[in-house]
């Protein structure tokens, strides 16, 4: 059964290709803290699950001072213009066809593997995502004739121009594994309760919502800030002490958090990543654009909680 | 109290703008150690959480392929076409990128498209390709324009995957409830993602409106 482990076989090959030709980068002035950063993470991916917990975690203490420190750099790329425009006019619109070769092959997978039965249902979509990775590569080997290591070479340098963000958002969900585990929802409930205006509804409701985005904000994932914040508000003041249905309560909250994620630099690769990829001078450009769309969004999740879930 | 402490870190790490992936591990340590764990408990419960959560990371797979499309001209092919396709504008180019990523995204498709995947090799040399028809962008316009089409992917995937019964966010919400000893199916709270996804493309679709009137002055 095709499933998670192989594309993490594929995934930390690629990291341990980008550790490899990053070493010898010497354009690269940082070229040995990067490289050791991205064979870290290819140890994660290859052989995570059998070194057990505590290796794992000297993994990700390893990747913190590695970026906390400033360790990781990027080497200088010359771009060729030139040649780059010269090759669009060659190769025409087939450019286009081999871009979307992944999406094309990750929604047909997404559709006809769950009936193959050899693919974890679960992952199809993952899966179907692997795939067209390695049928585009096929296809421009053939039809591009590149040197053998050059889709790495360009693969590497997107990623060391995106650098520790890569890893962030899986930071992240490990950080909201942590807080579950030291009950931080409880904590936070027993604070803010007190404070809220007793027996308003809209209020509480507010509350709730505004404390989604606001902790989403901090976090910079809404994941992490569900449990806290349903722990805290939610379940004892909405459900509880309104009577509110928990199911449109729940699925709005969630949707308040995500309010937050598009406000917050912590969701680096929603919002930070794109500045590195599309050459942002002010690295807040996406989220201020962002902003004018999340804030009338929030009021309307609250409005439409406060009107469908207590009926 | 004190398992506050690793929100206090956050806060103070990031105000303080250390490197946010230390201030996210450090967090994760000070918030287990003041929770009365052991210290090799808790790098080792942040060890089993980061591993648990690699499929997070899966998508970068995708950069060799673009990489490599993008050093034979995918971007500059993409520019040409454009620039001689018929009526359009920036703002509609986006909006209807919009839908098409709100549409895929509620079907469960998530990692078809993204700023790796899509904004950067195909939707941004696209929307500057409309833009320039008409005159040069200059600088300021064109980082606008390149903010928007990168917001313009987050606002689609992020109103919309909830409509999705299996995704990630839908199924944390069946299993925290049900921790806490409320039953509800997938579909119950993946129905109530609709309302606000409509609202997602009427807020943003004005915002790109406004966008091209702005555009046409600047």
């Amino acid at each position: 059964m095709i499933g998670l482990p192989q594309l993490y076989w594929l995934t930390g090959a690629m990291f341990a290709a980008f550790a490899v030709l990053g070493v010898r980068d010497r354009s690269n002035r940082k070229r040995f803290g990067t490289a050791a950063f991205w064979g870290l993470m290819a140890m994660d991916f290859l052989v995570g699950d059998r070194i057990g917990d505590l290796a794992s975690g000297g993994i990700v203490v390893a990747l913190a001072v590695l970026a906390g420190t400033g360790q990781l750099g990027r080497g200088t790329v010359a771009i060729d213009a030139a040649r780059r425009i010269a090759a669009a006019a060659r190769h025409g619109n087939r450019l286009f066809a081999a871009a979307l070769i992944i999406p094309a092959v990750a929604l047909a997978g997404t559709l006809v593997l769950p009936m193959t039965g050899v693919v974890d249902p679960k992952q199809v979509t993952l899966v179907a995502l692997g795939a067209g990775v390695v049928i585009a590569l096929a296809v421009c080997f053939a039809w591009l004739r590149p040197r053998l290591s050059e889709p790495l070479d360009a693969g590497r340098t997107i990623v060391d121009a995106v650098g520790w963000a890569v890893t962030l958002p899986q930071a992240l969900a490990a950080l909201g594994a942590i807080f579950t585990l030291a009950g931080v929802g409880a904590v936070v409930g027993g604070g803010i309760g007190p404070l809220l205006p007793h027996g308003d509804r809209l209020a509480a409701v507010a509350a709730y919502t505004v404390g989604m985005a606001g902790l989403t904000m901090l976090l910079g994932n809404a994941f992490a800030a569900f449990p806290v914040m349903t722990a805290a508000i939610a379940l004892p003041l909405l459900v509880g002490t309104f009577g509110g249905d928990p199911a449109p309560i729940a699925a709005l909250g969630m949707l308040s958090g995500f309010c937050g994620t598009l406000c917050t630099p912590m969701a680096a690769n929603y919002n930070l990543v794109p500045v590195t990829l599309l050459d942002l001078d002010d690295r807040y450009a996406v989220i201020r654009v962002q902003v004018g769309t999340a804030v009338p969004l929030l009021v309307f999740n609250t409005l439409l909680m406060n009107g469908v879930a207590f009926r | 109290m004190l398992v506050l402490a690793g929100l206090g870190v956050i806060v103070v790490g990031f105000a303080l703008r250390f490197n946010p992936l230390a201030v996210v591990v450090v967090a994760a340590l000070v918030t287990g150690l003041a929770a009365g764990m052991a210290p090799l408990a808790v790098v080792a419960a942040l060890g089993h959480a980061f591993t648990a959560g690699r499929y997070v990371t899966v998508i970068w797979l995708v950069v060799p392929v673009i990489g490599l499309l993008e050093r034979h001209g995918l971007q500059e092919r993409a520019r040409a076409v454009i620039a001689g396709v018929g009526a359009a504008t920036p703002g509609r180019l986006l909006a209807v990128y919009l839908v098409f990523r709100q549409v895929t995204a509620a079907l469960g498709l998530i990692a078809l498209a993204g700023q790796a995947q899509t904004v950067r090799p195909l939707v941004v040399p696209m929307a500057e390709g409309v833009a320039e028809r008409r005159r040069p962008l200059n600088h300021a316009a064109r980082q606008r324009l390149r903010a928007f089409a990168a917001a313009t992917d987050n606002v689609g995937v992020f109103f919309a995957e909830d409509v999705f019964l299996a995704v990630a966010s839908i199924l944390l919400i069946k299993a925290f409830l049900e921790t806490n000893g409320i039953v509800v199916t997938p579909f119950a709270v993946s129905v109530w993602a609709i309302p606000t996804a409509v609202a997602a493309f009427v807020v943003h679709g004005f915002r790109l409106w406004r966008f091209d009137r702005w555009l046409a002055r600047a």
